[in-house]
């Protein structure tokens, strides 16, 4: 009997010894990825990485996937949509990675979607809009969110109709992401009996906005749904105070990307006042979950060493949350089988540092949670000042609301 | 739906950002117009320029035109060292050294670019200054007085040139040696070192130039990409070398531009801008203030 449980000891002892070996030399799991780190879009492409490089040392903190370390293989894909298919095809087929993650952005990651449908593959999205409408890949999985498609231009023109606002202009920048809002706009303003009085589509690298903001004025809207990239809304925004937009105005912003960049926002200081825009994570208490706090507090050390946003609100926390998305499928699957994971993300609800997640068939989120907030009380030259709650107040979702509109837009910049 | 005081606008509008368009595009007048230099990185000096700018402005808080003015000496060595290496690399060899030319030229702009990314970051930045922001009203008009700094230092800019260019010793070498290289060197001059020293100029006024692209709008280490097409544009069209040019060409342009953009609609912008460039040149092949050659 003793001799027994002797021997079995040695042999669990060796198997354990064995297997703990094999762990070793085990090679890494690879999550591939392109990333803006040069180009426009750059400035949220570094944010967003540095978000998922801190989730991948918090993981091989705790141990690794399922024994095996996990390593990131990142290209860099100036921001250019020509660039990601190229770079998609050699993750694949010369790396020979485990994981795909999307880029951030739909430009560059449009392209890919067909890449990836076609091969049968799992792509963890990175703040596209609506890229899988068309191309319905079941294995799409949104890290945004967006929640259903028209949520966002409903959320903003719905604060406006209820500000009293009945005609709508569009301005919206000449490109993937941009005409994918404001074709939703359109559409919403259609059913909630709006007018549009305006709607104009920019070319990307327009270089003066006052005479577009000119003939807007002229078209006396009530509300102004604006859907511009990075180097055009600053532009934009300073045309506004120069040239004016006119008394009528309720509500003014919706979709402009680059208001939630630190730089952009710290060189805009007073000028951001009044704008309600779209956001995904601001510092209102509302939006704290488990382990958002100590996140932050890695990013904001982490991020000055990497010369990036040093707030990281828009899009590092949500690039944590993709790894934690594939680190809970894979860790209760126990596998790196692509559908298994996939079929776990679409029944679960997952718990991540930017809220619990549910995915619906379209792998975009069940429920909105994209914020519309609106500036308030913003000084120049203060990039610590966004840190504070009250400067950016949530007035969408519901759940999540810290505070009431503030409307006509000419009042609410005072 | 037409109106009288939008299109007035629009008009005033496009004449400031043809000033603007001119400021920027004056540098490469002298370098492509003058010197047959196919200059594609340009407009990476322009951004680079921007950059120093926006450095004084941020580390030491000195005023933008100022900053553009402190920093054009510095800019008019590197236009001579910049020069002298493409000469000895390139132009010196010969015949096939244009495209050549233009593939070393593409890979300064893009090493200025990866440069300043690795100095300042990928971010959008900007410059302020008690002009930034604010608006001239004029009745239902507004202007912009980062518009109007446009329109001050392209007038500035193009009268300094064309006076230097006529007026001066050097300036009228300059433009000898744009006409006849050959007739030049027979006459004991040495024309390299003329285009080295023109070369300089064309970079110097990229100091107020980069300026004025830093208050008009934020720039990025890539933004010189959008300028390539437009620079040069404006630059053919004016008639390669003619100052004067430069700016009514650029004018034309701006004010084109404008009034497309507020009457018919945002997108066809741009494509105005090469369609004038295509008319021009199929009706005047040298240019609208070109000679004959």
């Amino acid at each position: 009997m003793k001799r027994r449980i002797l021997l079995g000891g040695t042999i669990a002892v060796a198997m354990l010894g064995l297997a703990s070996g094999a762990g070793a030399q085990q090679p890494p799991i690879k999550i591939g990825m392109s990333m803006p780190q040069t180009g426009g879009l750059a400035g949220g492409g570094k944010a967003s990485l540095l978000g998922i490089e801190i989730w991948r040392d918090d993981v091989n903190a705790r141990g690794g996937l399922l024994g095996r370390k996990v390593e990131l293989v990142v290209y860099d894909d100036k921001s250019s949509a020509s660039e990601t298919p190229a770079i998609y095809s050699k993750l694949l087929d010369v790396d020979k990675v485990d994981l795909l993650f999307a880029p951030y952005a739909t430009v560059p990651t449009a392209p890919i979607m067909p890449l990836v449908k076609q091969r049968g593959l799992l792509l963890m999205g990175n703040f596209s809009f609506q890229v899988n409408s068309k191309v319905g890949h079941d294995m799409w999985f949104n890290n945004a969110p967006w929640g259903p498609a028209d949520s966002w231009a409903g959320a903003f023109l719905d604060l406006g109709q209820k500000a009293g606002g009945k005609t709508v202009a569009l301005l919206a920048a000449d490109q993937e992401f941009a005409q994918n809002l404001a074709l939703t706009a359109r559409e919403v303003a259609k059913k909630r009996n709006m007018s549009v009085v305006f709607d104009q589509a920019y070319p990307p690298n327009t270089v003066e906005f006052s005479g577009i903001i000119r003939a807007l004025k002229a078209a006396k809207p009530d509300i102004v749904y604006v859907a511009s990239y990075p180097p055009d809304s600053a532009g934009i925004l300073r045309a506004v105070n120069e040239i004016g937009i006119g008394d009528d105005v309720k509500i003014f912003g919706g979709g402009m990307v680059g208001l939630q960049f630190a730089s952009v926002m710290g060189n805009l200081g007073s000028l951001l006042n009044g704008v309600v825009n779209y956001n995904s994570w601001l510092p209102e208490q509302s939006m704290y979950y488990e382990g958002t706090k100590a996140f932050f507090e890695t990013y904001a050390k982490r991020a000055v060493e990497a010369k990036v946003d040093p707030l990281g609100y828009y899009l590092a926390p949500f690039g944590y949350a993709s790894g934690q998305l594939v680190e809970q499928a894979i860790k209760a699957t126990g596998s790196l089988d692509q559908k298994a994971i996939a079929k776990y993300l679409h029944d679960h609800e997952i718990k991540t540092i930017v809220g619990p997640i549910a995915f619906s068939a379209d792998g975009e989120w069940k429920e909105t949670a994209t914020l519309m907030a609106q500036f308030r009380g913003v000084v120049d030259k203060d990039i610590e000042q966004f840190r504070k709650p009250g400067k950016q107040v949530i007035l969408f979702p519901e759940r999540l609301k810290s505070g009431d509109l503030i409307s006509p837009f000419e009042a609410a910049r005072k | 739906m037409f109106s009288f005081d939008l299109l007035l606008n629009a008009v005033v509008l496009g004449v400031l950002l043809g000033c603007f368009y001119a400021a920027v595009s004056l540098g490469l007048s002298v370098s492509f117009g003058l010197l047959d230099v196919p200059h594609v990185a340009h407009p990476a000096f322009l951004v680079m320029a921007s950059y120093g700018v926006f450095f004084l402005n941020d580390r030491y808080d000195i005023d933008p035109l100022l900053a553009g003015l402190l920093i054009t000496p510095l800019l008019f060595l590197f236009g001579l060292g910049a020069y002298r290496f493409y000469y000895e690399t390139f132009e010196k060899r010969g015949s096939d050294a244009g495209v050549r030319g233009i593939a070393f030229l593409f890979g300064i702009a893009f090493i200025i670019e990866v440069l300043i990314i690795l100095q300042f970051g990928v971010d959008q930045r900007s410059v302020s200054a008690s002009y930034i922001g604010k608006a001239w009203r004029i009745g239902e008009m507004r202007i912009p007085f980062r518009l109007l700094v446009a329109f001050a230092v392209a007038s500035a800019l193009t009268i300094l040139l064309t006076l230097y260019m006529s007026r001066t010793f050097m300036g009228r070498a300059i433009r000898a040696v744009a006409q006849d290289q050959e007739a030049l060197r027979l006459m004991g001059a040495n024309p390299v070192r003329i285009k080295q020293w023109a070369f300089g100029i064309a970079t110097a006024v990229l100091g107020i130039a980069g300026a004025l692209l830093i208050i008009v709008a934020p720039v990025d280490p890539t933004l010189d990409r959008a300028y390539i097409g437009r620079t040069f544009c404006v630059v053919v069209m004016a008639g390669l070398g003619s100052m004067t040019g430069t700016l009514v060409a650029a004018i034309i342009l701006g004010v084109a531009e404008t009034i497309v953009l507020t009457l018919f609609g945002a997108s066809w912008a741009p494509a105005i801008s090469f369609a004038m460039l295509l008319g021009v040149l199929a009706v005047r092949p040298q240019g609208l203030f070109g000679r004959r050659s």
